[in-house]
């Protein structure tokens, strides 16, 4: 199956979206083939003949007419099923804040990341936060909250591997989560068309277990307190 | 109202430079709009070239920096849709055709016509101009959302989306006009005995698509000023820390964006719609279904824009709404393929030039139409949004209007416009190239986007997750598709420039049609209609019991 092309999935949603795209392309893959099939049949079969004339058929009335529009009222309730399957899993994603286990605020700018940590008494703008460049780590697992904002122009946080993507909007905070469900390394990327340097705007992703994060943790306190002023304070 | 249409000019100049006759008009900007498709195919060379062997020199262009693998790909996107689709499509065909069809001496207002042809020029010149100065042509993509478009600071040059901004205002100005032409010709100015629905769905398509962008193009041309306003004296529509809002842009340019996507493929389906009951000899299947259908195409346009900012920061809540009426849009566009599918049943299919591609249109076209079912699904679109998926989805939808169809109105209407037949057998080859090599480059770039490739990125080894021989085998095939589909169009660009040489000379009416355009000479004179042609009957009789023959002209006598 087709999936198998979709990058590695590590985020409580991303069997979801997979599930969807898989779903989404089963349906209207089968409607496809089948509507070019039909093409190929229908200009082969009544290809001109010497001594087979074409039929008269203006299709004027509604009996006639039917035979087009059966097949798009069909077209209508499969149109309407994707939508009710996938409604949710937004909704589940993007409207809905599940309570979280850690905060972190991501700002974009030409052309890096740079992630905000809380610091221990895990509130954002206070004289314990302090900022990585270009490498997020999250306990695997948890609940990770971020307040997703842009310094210059527009950015779009895109996590294939988390199947997270938001676009970063300079004068706005969005909010926005994930649960990272598999350790390792991940790449963060820029999905958003923002000046020369886009290309090469990523960052890492590390997904590590409570131990190896309390650890991190604890070493960029200790080295970044000292840093003054909070860029990412808006 | 057109009076100038009595006088036949006199003089080269008046007669092939400064005309008023639509048909002039028509091919200025069919030429017009050719050249720069081959600008635009260049540009789309020099994008897949890079994407294949990042950072090495390019033949015919050199090195490209990220700098200018931006601008090359804002300026392929902007001219291919304002500066082929548009004047090839709306311009050039409507042109010649509308008044042709209709059977009237020349559109409503020829010097309106005129002035909106040397517009459009200009607009050309300033876009063109806009390589050559200090900072390099826009780079911001062919939506040039701000902030990085607002400034100079941000994407570099201070000219290059300044004239940018400009060329695009200009050439709106021009399709005004134009529109407005299209418009009250077709509802003033038709043959007597010819009721609205007995117009060809050539002329309702267009016309629709004529409404639909002046009712659409305010928004983005207030967009555009304020745009100018913040770059040239710092206004802050859209700097939020003057209390603007970069996302304002984004709903005006997509406002206007989405409902272009059917003004432009409203007149490549006329195209179609004229040809399929030609090349089949049987009436278009449910000829009022199609043009209520494109009537509600055309109202529901104005409310799907908002799809393409899923994950743009706007309220979540708004995705399933505009998903809906997205994905709701897709059953008056089934209703038009599935009516023009429907023409062939029955029929008695002739495989000319002109219809290959118009089949060929309509099965490219399937692909780009259910694609648009991933990215209308927002939860599929937070994976799909700004992926090859995208791209692939939209070359899928806009190639078939865009080309497919104008290649079938080329080679339909090529002898007419100039009295000659286009060569069959170099038709041919043109339609198994660029059919073969159009899939052949497209269809990976879907895996692609499976795969999470992002689109705008000048060098996909930057990222560890595309730095694989899949992702590399893809570029190969897409490259090597892009670069036949260029080369397929030599055959065409021969063609035409032979037969207008030395091509056959064409009768009045070589694919024995209906509409009023084949009751005249191939070329039409000056006026178009030697005497007031009278109509009794819709466009599509073919194969009527009314007639000995299997067609039965909207002008001939019952």
């Amino acid at each position: 199956m087709f999936d198998s092309w979709l990058p590695e999935a590590a985020s409580s949603y991303a069997e979801k979206i997979d599930g969807l795209l898989v779903f989404i392309t089963v349906i209207v893959g089968a409607w496809f083939l089948a509507s070019e099939a039909l093409l190929v049949y229908l200009a082969l079969r009544y290809r001109r003949v010497e001594g087979r004339p074409a039929a008269y058929i203006p299709a004027n009335t509604l009996r006639v007419m039917a035979v087009v529009l059966v097949p798009c009222v069909v077209i209508l309730v499969f149109d309407l099923v994707i939508d009710a399957v996938a409604a949710p899993v937004w909704h589940e994603i993007k409207e809905t804040q599940p309570p979280h286990d850690a905060l972190i605020r991501v700002s974009g700018e030409q052309w890096a990341w740079r992630f905000f940590y809380p610091g221990p008494d895990g509130v954002l703008d206070s004289a314990d936060d302090f900022e990585v460049v270009n490498e997020m780590h999250v306990p695997v697992g948890a609940v990770v909250l971020f307040e997703l904002v842009a310094k210059d122009v527009l950015h779009s946080l895109w996590i294939p591997a988390l199947r997270l993507k938001q676009d970063a909007v300079p004068g706005r905070s969005i909010r926005g989560w994930f649960k990272a469900t598999r350790e390792g390394r991940y790449e963060i990327i820029c999905a958003e068309i923002c000046g020369f340097g886009h290309t090469l705007m990523k960052s890492g992703l590390v997904v590590e277990n409570q131990t190896a994060y309390r650890a991190w943790l604890d070493s960029q306190q200790g080295t970044q307190l000292a840093e003054a002023g909070h860029p990412g304070q808006r | 109202m057109a009076h100038s249409a009595h006088h036949p000019p006199v003089g080269f100049l008046g007669r092939y430079v400064f005309s008023t006759d639509h048909k002039v008009i028509a091919k200025q900007y069919l030429f017009t709009g050719i050249f720069m498709a081959l600008v635009g195919g260049f540009l789309a060379y020099v994008i897949r070239m890079q994407l294949t062997f990042p950072g090495e020199s390019i033949p015919g262009y050199g090195h490209v920096s990220f700098v200018h693998y931006n601008a090359v790909v804002t300026l392929h996107g902007t001219i291919m849709i304002f500066w082929v689709a548009m004047p090839v499509l709306l311009a050039a065909l409507a042109n010649f055709l509308i008044p042709l069809m209709i059977g009237a001496e020349d559109m409503a207002f020829p010097r309106l016509n005129m002035l909106s042809y040397w517009i459009f020029l200009l607009s050309t010149v300033v876009l063109l101009s806009s390589f050559f100065v200090p900072g390099g042509a826009a780079a911001g993509g062919w939506t040039s959302y701000p902030p990085l478009s607002g400034s100079a600071a941000f994407s570099g040059g201070q000219w290059g989306v300044s004239l940018w901004i400009l060329a695009v205002a200009l050439e709106f100005a021009a399709f005004l006009m134009g529109g407005i032409n299209f418009i009250t010709t077709a509802f003033n100015m038709r043959a007597p005995g010819m009721k609205l629905f007995d117009m060809p769905i050539m002329v309702w398509l267009q016309v629709v698509a004529a409404i639909v962008f002046m009712l659409s193009v305010g928004p983005l041309i207030a967009g555009a000023v304020m745009l100018l306003l913040d770059r040239l004296v710092g206004t802050g529509f859209f700097d939020p820390a003057a209390g603007g809002d970069p996302l304002l842009f984004q709903h005006l340019f997509w406002f206007f964006g989405h409902p272009e996507v059917y003004v432009v493929l409203l007149p490549g389906f006329g195209v179609i719609g004229e040809i399929l009951p030609v090349f089949s000899r049987k009436p278009i299947f449910g000829y009022r279904m199609i043009i209520y259908a494109t009537f509600v195409t055309g109202v529901m346009s104005f409310i799907v824009w908002a799809h393409h900012q899923f994950i743009a920061g706007i309220d979540p809540r708004l995705a399933t709404p505009f998903s809906i009426t997205t994905i709701l849009i897709s059953v008056p566009i089934a209703i038009m393929v599935f009516s023009y599918m429907a023409t062939l049943w029955r029929g008695s299919i002739e495989f000319k030039t002109p219809m290959l591609f118009a089949l060929g249109a309509l099965a490219v076209f399937l692909l780009g139409g259910v694609t648009g079912i991933h990215n209308g699904t927002p939860a599929a679109d937070i994976f799909l949004h700004d992926t090859y998926f995208v791209v692939a989805h939209f070359h899928y939808a806009l190639i078939p209007p865009v080309f497919f169809a104008f290649f079938a109105a080329m080679y339909y209407w090529f002898p007419k416009m100039f009295g000659r037949m286009l060569n069959e057998r170099l038709g041919v080859a043109h339609f198994v190239f660029t059919f073969f090599f159009m899939n052949l480059t497209f269809l990976p770039m879907f895996l692609l986007g499976f795969m999470g490739h992002q689109r705008r990125i000048a060098d996909p080894r930057v990222f560890d997750t595309l730095r694989n021989a899949q992702v590399e085998n893809l570029h190969w095939l897409a490259t090597i598709g892009a670069i036949g589909l260029l080369l397929g169009q030599i055959p065409f660009l021969v063609n035409l420039v032979m037969s207008l040489i030395r091509g056959e000379r064409a009768e009045a009416n070589p694919w024995r049609a209906n509409t009023l355009e084949w009751t005249v000479p191939s070329p039409p004179g000056h006026g178009n209609f030697e005497r007031q042609p009278v109509v009794y009957r819709g466009p599509y009789e073919y194969s009527s019991p009314e007639s000995s023959e299997d067609f039965l002209p909207q002008n001939a006598a019952p």
